[in-house]
């Protein structure tokens, strides 16, 4: 699977890293911004409050 | 398809297999839970924690300028006391503890619902007073993750100032104790924390948050008592004056 994506990127290798790198940091920027705080929001609702009963 | 006609001698090819498909997922699911993992319990505090500053700046920055420089300032023994009807959710206040450092500002809105909470709010318990009132002005939050702001809760000390701002001014609290119970001792909310049926002479702050750390097991609550207002036109207390200004 990453064999193909390196193969299929265009250029000598360093272009092709710096592609990858490039890359790489786009898919961290979505998930640190955009899905991680909504799976944050959607999973391990935490009961943070003092309330009678339970 | 084809290899690429430039030199190079080549190297045979590893036939793609599912095993090695499936194989690269896992590696690749298992990265992205950890990635998860470092945001949730690190990077994402920071992240947030900086939004909730510049918003809580922001707000208090707004406050200021509606205030105007002519209202006439106070009496810093009876400071004035807002109205508790607000609507669920609604942002009333600015929290600022200078033992959390120069950029701890976070907003403070009406109700303890995790809708609340997990917006970084600092959420009042609406069955307790307003900030500055005789009795119990208590807010809940989560010690990590969603801002992380109570993170340091344990780290206060004796005589440390907590601030709440709000439209009117700054109240300005001295932190007594910590106190821990379970999450069912639903005493700390009366009017005197953990006294039932007494009468309350004093205006207190209860920041309340979880405890231990990474755990839901306990309850962790910092007292401070009330000591001064200072009024919105007057500007902010010289002790978190850069934090409310955004200069710190």
């Amino acid at each position: 699977m990453y064999a193909a994506l390196w193969r299929v990127l265009p250029g000598p290798w360093w272009t092709r890293l710096l592609i990858l790198l490039v890359l790489i940091a786009a898919v961290l920027a979505v998930l640190v911004f955009w899905v991680f705080p909504w799976i944050g929001a959607l999973t391990a609702p935490q009961d943070v409050t003092v309330a009678p009963g339970a | 398809m084809n290899e690429p006609a430039d030199a190079q001698p080549k190297r045979p090819r590893r036939r793609v297999s599912v095993v090695g498909v499936l194989g690269e997922l896992l590696i690749t699911a298992g990265v992205l839970v950890l990635l998860f993992l470092g945001w949730q319990q690190w990077l994402g505090d920071i992240i947030e924690g900086d939004q909730l500053y510049h918003q809580s700046v922001q707000q208090s920055q707004e406050w200021i300028k509606a205030a105007g420089p002519d209202k006439q300032p106070s009496d810093p023994a009876a400071p004035p006391v807002m109205s508790a009807s607000l609507a669920n959710g609604k942002t009333f206040g600015t929290l600022f503890v200078p033992r959390f450092g120069a950029n701890y500002a976070r907003p403070i809105a009406q109700g303890t619902a995790l809708s609340v909470l997990n917006k970084g709010n600092l959420g009042h318990y609406t069955m307790t007073q307003m900030p500055g009132a005789i009795g119990n002005f208590m807010v809940a939050s989560h010690r990590k993750a969603y801002g992380g702001d109570l993170e340091h809760i344990n780290d206060l000390r004796v005589g440390d100032h907590i601030f709440v701002g709000t439209a009117d001014g700054w109240y300005q609290y001295t932190f007594r104790n910590l106190q821990f119970v379970k999450p069912t001792d639903v005493a700390v909310l009366n009017p005197v924390p953990d006294q039932p049926g007494l009468q309350a002479g004093d205006r207190v702050i209860t920041l309340q948050s979880c405890n231990p750390f990474f755990s839901t097991a306990e309850r962790v609550m910092a007292y401070g008592t009330f000591d001064t207002f200072y009024p919105t036109s007057g500007g902010p207390p010289a002790e978190i004056a850069a934090t409310v200004n955004g200069k710190s």
